[in-house]
């Protein structure tokens, strides 16, 4: 099948950009899903055709969670919600934030992380979910606060290897893993500083707000984290992490991403700061690390690089399965933009969509 | 007794492309709780799952907003009409 796809979640709908292998020139099928405000989608790779996902929410109906099984051209929901919170949970679903395949040893786990703060399970592809009550009967939930975006749990790390090994991140509650399948969470952010907290507790045991965290699954135990000010890595599977930030002209920011093919490869997208939530200097750039996070230079040709005002969320930056790797990252101001040098230039894929939310890309085999 | 409970265009799908449902509950709440039943999809997109009204919809007994008659427990008689109305609101 000589087809790649984009899967793009904006403020009002989803939009999925078509091309050939080759990526040289792409076509947009039309808006779906319209109105509805896309923040989590996915793409279950591990399926003969591989399954999209959308985390919908109307502001008027709710949320919810589609799927298509022919790469967006439609899109399913079943008719009772594929996520919802037990009746005697006393809470109530606001949105799905994030879907992410388990691992390749379960090919028909798949999670999801929503707001308010809970992780979800799907025994059946994707379709239902269940509550993952260990992490949601956590005694730290009471004292998790919403982050500048909501109540969010906004990553999911699947551990490659070892089904029972898990990494999360939420906001603000920071990095929590589990050893046992989700029975029981632990904190993990040893070393992430909360700069937003009085001076004397600004590395406290939880509470930090990390906007994302990247693994590449030759390396499981190494973790690359862009914090709410700082982005940190950790070599250990979160036990304890350290600041990289050589070379970064700021140190706030919301996604990074790890290069599939080059395990040592990884790109931010560095903000002013929380209170000037703007790109340095007003330029569009994306950073990128060849040392694990050792030291960053910044990558600008083919974006703009005067008067630039937008910026990349947390799930708007990826990489596709493609050789060469395609990597593509979306603007609030509804650009997205390819490289297929590994970010050495870029080109403009699509422009004026609504605010890209997230974006997600797959090569077909 | 049956009362009429009218769907805005954008929840037709929801409900096999009708327009309107008929419902023999005895209030308001008892009608979107059938609706669970019959059009699962439907009573969702009005409620969440702990039973409450989404914040962006407007539910009326003929004319009047049945916030300001006895809400979800407003009675229903023979052939009333209850009208589903997405709020001037919802943001951009």
């Amino acid at each position: 099948m000589d087809e790649a796809v984009v899967l793009i979640g904006t403020r009002k709908g989803v939009v999925v950009a078509r091309s050939s292998r080759a990526r040289t020139s792409w076509e947009l099928d039309p808006l779906q899903l319209m109105m509805n405000t896309v923040y989590g989608i996915g793409i279950d790779r591990r399926r003969s055709t591989p399954r999209l996902f959308a985390g919908a929410t109307s502001e008027h109906w709710g949320p919810s969670l589609f799927h298509s099984d022919d790469l967006g051209r439609t899109w399913s929901e079943p008719a009772s919600a594929p996520v919802a919170f037990p009746a005697d949970s006393g809470v109530a679903l606001t949105r799905v934030w994030q879907i992410e395949p388990g691992p390749s040893a379960k090919p028909d786990v798949v999670y999801a992380g929503v707001e308010p703060h809970a992780l979800f399970r799907s025994d059946d592809g994707g379709i239902t979910f269940d509550l993952v009550e260990g992490l949601f009967n956590h005694p730290h939930r009471p004292s998790w606060v919403p982050g500048g975006g909501g109540a969010c749990l906004h990553t999911i790390v699947p551990h490659p290897t070892d089904s029972d090994r898990m990494l999360v991140a939420l906001s603000a509650g920071g990095v929590y893993r589990t050893a046992d399948g989700g029975a029981s969470w632990e904190p993990a952010n040893r070393g992430i500083e909360a700069k937003f907290m009085p001076e004397d507790q600004r590395f406290p045991e939880f509470g930090q707000c990390v906007h994302k965290v990247a693994a590449h699954p030759s390396n499981p135990n190494r973790l690359l984290a862009q914090n709410h000010f700082g982005v940190y890595r950790s070599e250990n599977y979160g036990t304890s992490w350290d600041p990289i930030e050589n070379g970064l002209p700021a140190n706030f920011g919301f996604p990074v991403l790890v290069h599939p093919g080059q395990p040592e490869t990884a790109y931010l997208f560095p903000l002013e700061a929380d209170v000037e939530r703007l790109p340095p200097d007003r330029r569009c750039r994306i950073y990128r690390s060849r040392d694990a996070g050792d030291n960053w230079e910044p990558l600008a040709r083919g974006l703009p690089q005067s008067g630039y005002h937008s910026l990349v969320l947390r799930d708007a930056l990826c990489a596709d399965t493609g050789d060469p790797t395609g990597i593509f990252f979306g603007t609030r101001d509804g650009d997205v933009y390819q490289s297929l040098n590994d970010g050495d230039s870029w080109e403009l894929l699509a422009s004026h969509l609504p605010d890209v939310l997230a974006v997600r890309a797959i090569v077909l085999a | 007794m049956n009362a009429l409970l009218v769907l805005p265009a954008a929840l037709r799908a929801s409900a096999g492309g009708n327009r309107a449902l008929s419902t023999a509950a005895a209030t308001v709440g008892q009608a979107i709780d059938d609706l669970a039943i019959t059009w699962p999809q439907l009573e969702r997109r009005l409620r969440d799952e702990q039973g409450a009204v989404r914040p962006h919809i407007r539910i009326y007994l003929e004319t009047d907003d049945i916030s300001d008659l006895s809400g979800l427990a407003t009675p229903l008689s023979e052939g009333a009409r209850v009208y589903i109305i997405p709020a001037v609101s919802g943001g951009c």
